[in-house]
């Protein structure tokens, strides 16, 4: 914990999210720590992708409370969530399809002063080179993968302390699930703090410090991730042995 | 042959209005997803500002028309806080219903406030018709006001659109707004400046058609506004180059047809046609087919 104060990166707590009568998120609290990789698992449907989106202020909570560094960042809406410093990276990628790969980047970095985009643009292209290449292109000719990288690249644009990675490896040939799991180990190590959602609990657990179980609306289990692999129950649910 | 190039040039020039009108409608449904049926009347209100700055503040016409432009950029701004902000999460019917209402509104008002009486437009247009072939062939100063105009607004929207921080915004919202705002984007800014940008456009558009056909009316916008529409829609809705090549391919069809094939038909063969161009390829020429998102 290398926080001010020991506090938290991140701290949820006692969230409820509806959709209109449907109670959709069941009080969640969970907490992410500077320099962590935590993993939030659970089968379809669990609320893990509602959980993100209410973070980064798509969704607004029926109650319940997000803090961002100490600082309440409950519906304040996604764009002023933004620039606090988390950011986003949806599920399914979402990449603006008739935009070019760069136009994508410099939306990323919309909220960042006109003079520091050129840097961490070719920051994002020494990361991924693919995307140097494929500069001038429009975003929706690019394979799955590279939109994927797109979309992380396009997220990391607005230089986050915190990146919400919702379901990153999904539809993806196992080789290319395998490379993006290695840019988040790389992302960790360069001292960006990721919480990750994934159904792919394997790889989520093998790359994390700490997970949390999520059933139905509800955190079921939590711990260390090492823990969490070795713990029968998630084993027979999710590990698939 | 003079004859047709007479018509010919008469529609390019009619058709360049339909297209600077056919922008906004075409700007608002691509990025709020929304018909602004009352854009024709921001083009009415926009003629009769110019024209009340002109005959009753006797100002000269360029300050007649950059207060009409300013007008009517406040206008519209008003109108969508107002009357289709607070249905953001609504069905598509009720905004389309409140716009409908918001196009009566305003031409009551211009009733209200300007009468029932028809007003007799003076053309700001200060240079004299061009004669060509002799003086066959006359073009008049309005006309080539009107392409020129035109074509300078279709530059400078396509550079906006594509150069700018605010135009990419635009394109990033008109999209895919969740992603939009996940990038920080104010999605309700955004579509509040593209109705600013949009009715200036009706504004320009209303004193350039009231310049040419200079009978105004609280309905002038309304047929304008409706081939508009149609320009849109038959150039590809949501896109700006289709708004501009719908919008000109509109008036062409309408003037060559009133001239040829008949007066009175003249307004039937243009939404013909976009039955036509609709049947074959229905998101219009150079729209791009849409995917339902899962």
């Amino acid at each position: 914990m290398s926080g001010a104060a020991n506090q938290p990166l991140l701290v949820v707590s006692d969230l409820h999210v509806y959709y209109g009568a449907i109670h959709a998120i069941k009080g969640i609290s969970l907490e992410v720590n500077e320099g962590e990789i935590v993993t939030l698992i659970g089968a379809n449907g669990a609320g893990k992708s509602t959980t993100l989106n209410t973070i980064a202020g798509l969704l607004k909570p029926r109650s319940g409370h997000v803090h961002l560094r100490g600082q309440e960042i409950t519906g304040l809406g996604a764009s002023r969530v933004v620039p606090q410093g988390l950011s986003l990276c949806p599920e399914g990628r979402r990449v603006f399809q008739q935009l070019t790969v760069r136009e994508n980047l410099e939306m990323g970095g919309y909220t960042r002063p006109a003079g520091e985009i050129d840097a961490s643009l070719q920051e994002m292209y020494q990361r991924f080179p693919r995307l140097k290449e494929r500069e001038k292109q429009i975003a929706g000719t690019l394979s799955g993968g590279e939109q994927q990288m797109l979309a992380m690249a396009r997220a990391l644009m607005s230089k986050p302390t915190i990146l919400m990675l919702d379901e990153p490896s999904m539809g993806l040939a196992p080789i290319l699930v395998e490379q993006i799991f290695s840019i988040i180990t790389e992302l960790h190590a360069s001292g960006v703090t990721i919480l990750l959602v994934e159904q792919n609990a394997q790889m989520a657990l093998s790359v994390a410090n700490r997970a949390y179980v999520m059933e139905t609306g509800s955190i079921t289990m939590q711990g260390e991730a090492i823990e969490l692999m070795h713990s029968e129950e998630v084993q027979k649910a999710y590990l698939g042995s | 042959m003079v004859s047709f190039l007479s018509h010919l040039f008469n529609g390019i020039s009619l058709g360049s209005v339909y297209a600077i009108i056919a922008l906004g409608y075409s700007m608002v449904y691509g990025i709020a997803k929304m018909l602004n049926f009352a854009h024709g009347d921001v083009i009415m209100v926009g003629a009769y500002v110019c024209f009340s700055a002109l005959q009753y503040w006797h100002l000269p016409p360029i300050v007649g028309v950059l207060i009409s432009i300013v007008l009517c950029t406040v206008l519209g701004m008003l109108i969508e806080r107002l009357a289709y902000k607070p249905l953001r999460q609504s069905t598509s019917l009720a905004v389309l219903i409140t716009a409908i209402g918001v196009s009566y509104l305003l031409q009551n008002l211009a009733l209200l406030i300007w009468g029932a009486n028809n007003k007799v437009f003076t053309s700001i247009v200060p240079f004299d018709a061009l004669r060509l072939f002799g003086g066959e062939l006359v073009i008049s100063g309005e006309s080539i006001a009107t392409v020129v105009c035109g074509v300078a607004i279709m530059i400078g929207l396509n550079a906006f659109v594509r150069r700018t921080k605010m135009g990419k915004s635009m394109r990033a919202v008109s999209e895919d707004k969740n992603a939009a705002e996940l990038m920080g984007i104010n999605v309700n800014r955004t579509i509040s400046m593209t109705f600013a940008i949009g009715s200036a456009l009706a504004a320009v558009a209303g004193v350039l058609l009231c310049s040419t056909y200079p009978t105004l009316t609280p309905t002038t916008g309304s047929m304008p506004g409706i081939k508009a529409f149609t320009a849109a829609v038959f150039g590809g809705i949501g896109s700006i180059p289709g708004a501009m090549l719908g919008g000109v391919l509109l008036g062409v069809i309408e003037i060559l047809g009133k001239a040829y094939i008949s007066t009175e038909l003249g307004d039937a063969l243009v939404f013909a046609v976009l039955i036509i161009v609709l049947l074959f390829k229905p998101s219009g020429l150079l729209g791009k087919p849409v995917r339902e998102k899962v």
